[in-house]
């Protein structure tokens, strides 16, 4: 077929600048079956269902473009919070940005020293999950990332860890690339809290793969960085054992081209698997895409997915949400809701939700919708003293709050609202 | 208080003039009542005064203290002092009751270049004032009007009214919705906000409100014009004989 061919011809002409890191011998074999991966599947272009909202040119092409440093006055975010942080910059670990990386109830390492070890439980994550989450869809640029990458983060959650990880991710390079692949296990009864921030580089291509054993807790709460010309593909695979919880938060702030991939498989009973997601986006250069796949594989699980996006001067936002319900996972609470708020004629949303269930005791549902700032709100609000943009605010954040109460901790939540007030007051 | 002559407004949309010449003047520390059938035009008055989209000013005036209303966005005659009771309140998820009335409050006094009250001042005046209205912590601290009954929003609006201390405050059909036990709640805390500063407008279709809250005078009002004003006594007479009997006697 003449589309096939072509799509390996592209896919050969971007692995001919690639060369595969080496390690130990299992990560050796992990990095060459991933490569291999890529070469069946090929790289993603438009025509790929899955892209069809989102052209990955631009993630697939040699090099990255050009992304303007940002600087800003604000305070780093999660300033105020005790915890670990681990700094990279442009994609490379910085040991002396970072804190000590011991802190009571975890294990962390640096990943390259976790790839160069004989012995070591990484081996039954790194691209194990990611390898589980290729099928029914394709995801082609994970593959990719598990291949090339040499950094990242290795944490092993041992007991309730008293400090959150914060993973830090510096950009200081206008044309950086870079590739990062993080792991987190939990242990059984185990629990952390991940937080991720800053831009990273002009083109990051970050993988997230965590293991949650039976009853262990992982929140994640992430804030993708304010730049402007940031382009990001992402992907979390997570595997989610017997009642054990999973809460992921991302907040996006501009960014010319993201897209999140969150992959979850619940594989235990009496488990709890939430998404959430809000994305502000002013422009028409802005282009957020949310593409998030949830199989139900247990009997008496609950999953959430809440993405809620903010979109103004011909931004455009994607939301592809899928809740997949296997044979057997009976008694399966699935929630799937996406929304935007149009601020503006030219800003666009394109939600493709879908439910897929072959268990026939289960409740799920999903809605998608997008509309303008509720007019009538508006007077009331206006007619009590406050101004037209304040009002306007007050509402936007009024939308966003669903999705903002699926963080679990209440101070990180209002940090976040806190920088969404004010990302509202500089856009006006 | 509130000058209104010759008030002349059509939809903005559509070729449709709903308020025909409106002449209207209450007197600081007045209360007056608006009464008439549907689509007399009483709503419209309101959402004019207070500067709803969707209308258009065709002819006439209408000022507030001597200041042109008509002119001003909705937030600049809030901080004037001007008020209006929604007939349906709006529901605002995500937005703590207590958050919104702070926001509006200090968004006035700011307007009118007064120091924001602190977060202690503001605490203890909005405890006090929403136990007399027999609103709890609980709706407080929920978001705005989400899951209210009818009456616990209508108790809401008045809190509102309570807390930005408004000149003017206009009440439209602030009855609709309520049982006895809440109307009479409304009403006490309304007439508690009665004093000689401060002017009302009541717009209502039935008398049984102005029972509870007693106007001095009361308009009828047809086809978008004031057709016949008087004492509460007119009200009594809508109340035994319909609007039918006046509307005859002024055609």
């Amino acid at each position: 077929m003449a589309l096939a061919k072509l799509k390996s011809d592209t896919t050969e002409a971007r692995l001919a600048w690639v060369t595969l890191p080496t390690g130990a011998a299992w990560a050796n074999a992990a990095r060459a079956d991933a490569m291999a991966r890529v070469r069946e599947m090929g790289l993603p272009t438009k025509r790929d269902e899955y892209w069809k909202y989102t052209d990955p040119t631009s993630l697939t092409d040699a090099g990255a473009g050009k992304a303007a440093l940002f600087h800003s006055d604000e305070a780093a975010l999660f300033d105020a919070v005790d915890r670990v942080r681990v700094v990279f910059v442009d994609g490379v670990f910085d040991a002396e940005a970072s804190d000590d990386l011991t802190a009571e109830g975890l294990e962390i390492e640096r990943l390259a020293d976790a790839m160069a070890a004989d012995i070591h439980w990484a081996k039954d994550v790194y691209g194990v999950l990611e390898a589980r989450g290729q099928k029914p869809v394709e995801r082609t640029l994970a593959a990719l990332n598990t291949a090339m990458a040499t950094d990242g983060v290795v944490i092993r959650a041992t007991a309730k860890a008293v400090k959150p990880v914060n993973l830090i991710y510096l950009h200081r390079d206008e044309t950086s690339d870079a590739v990062l692949h993080n792991l987190i296990k939990v242990e059984a009864g185990a629990e952390v809290t991940l937080l991720e921030t800053g831009p990273a580089a002009a083109r990051f291509s970050k993988q997230l793969e965590v293991d949650v054993a039976e009853g262990g807790t992982f929140h994640h709460v992430r804030a993708q960085g304010r730049d402007h010309e940031r382009r990001a593909v992402t992907h979390c695979f997570a595997r989610i054992a017997a009642e054990s919880t999973f809460k992921s938060f991302t907040l996006t702030f501009n960014g010319v081209l993201t897209r999140n991939e969150c992959v979850l498989e619940i594989v235990g009973d009496d488990a709890t698997a939430h998404v959430a997601g809000v994305c502000v986006g002013d422009g028409k250069d802005f282009h957020h895409d949310d593409t998030v796949f949830v199989t139900h594989d247990a009997v008496n699980c609950e999953s959430r997915q809440v993405f809620k996006k903010v979109l103004r001067n011909g931004a455009t936002g994607v939301f592809q949400g899928k809740i997949l319900v296997k044979e057997g996972a009976q008694k399966t609470d699935g929630y799937q809701i996406s929304q935007s708020l149009l601020l503006d004629d030219d800003s666009q949303f394109l939600a493709k939700p879908e439910l897929e269930i072959y268990a026939d005791d289960v409740a799920c549902s999903h809605g998608s919708t997008s509309g303008a700032i509720d007019e009538t709100a508006l007077f009331y609000l206006r007619s009590r003293g406050v101004s037209h943009d304040d009002a306007r605010n007050l509402l936007t954040l009024s939308f966003l709050a669903e999705a903002l109460e699926e963080i679990a901790d209440e101070s990180l939540a209002e940090e976040l609202r806190d920088r969404l007030e004010g990302w509202l007051a500089r856009h006006r | 208080m509130l000058e209104i002559k010759g008030l002349e407004v059509k939809l903005e949309e559509e070729d449709k003039q709903i308020l025909k010449g409106v002449d209207l003047s209450i007197e600081p520390g007045m209360v007056h009542a608006i009464m008439g059938p549907n689509g007399s035009g009483k709503s419209t008055l309101s959402y004019v005064l207070s500067g709803r989209d969707g209308y258009e000013v065709t002819g006439g005036s209408a000022t507030l203290e001597g200041q042109d209303l008509l002119d001003m966005e909705p937030e600049e005659r809030a901080a004037l002092g001007l008020f209006l009771a929604f007939q349906y309140p709006v529901e605002i998820p995500g937005v703590g009751n207590m958050t919104f009335l702070r926001t509006a409050v200090n968004a006035q006094r700011k307007a009118r270049g007064e120091e924001e009250l602190s977060a202690a001042d503001f605490l203890k005046e909005v405890r006090a004032k929403a136990k007399s209205l027999k609103i709890d912590a609980d709706m407080l601290k929920r978001p705005v009007n989400v899951g209210f009954s009818g009456g616990e929003k209508k108790r809401n609006e008045i809190l509102q009214m309570a807390m930005l201390e408004p000149k003017m405050c206009i009440l439209d059909e602030t009855d609709s919705g309520l049982d006895v036990d809440a109307m009479k709640l409304v009403s006490e805390g309304v007439n508690a906000l009665r004093s000689e500063g401060r002017s009302f407008l009541v717009i209502t279709h039935y008398q049984r409100l102005l029972d509870h809250i007693k106007p001095d005078i009361v308009h009828i009002m047809a086809d978008g014009r004031i057709v016949k004003s008087g004492g509460p006594e007119l009200a009594l007479e809508v109340e035994n004989n319909g609007y039918a009997d006046i509307l005859a006697e002024v055609a």
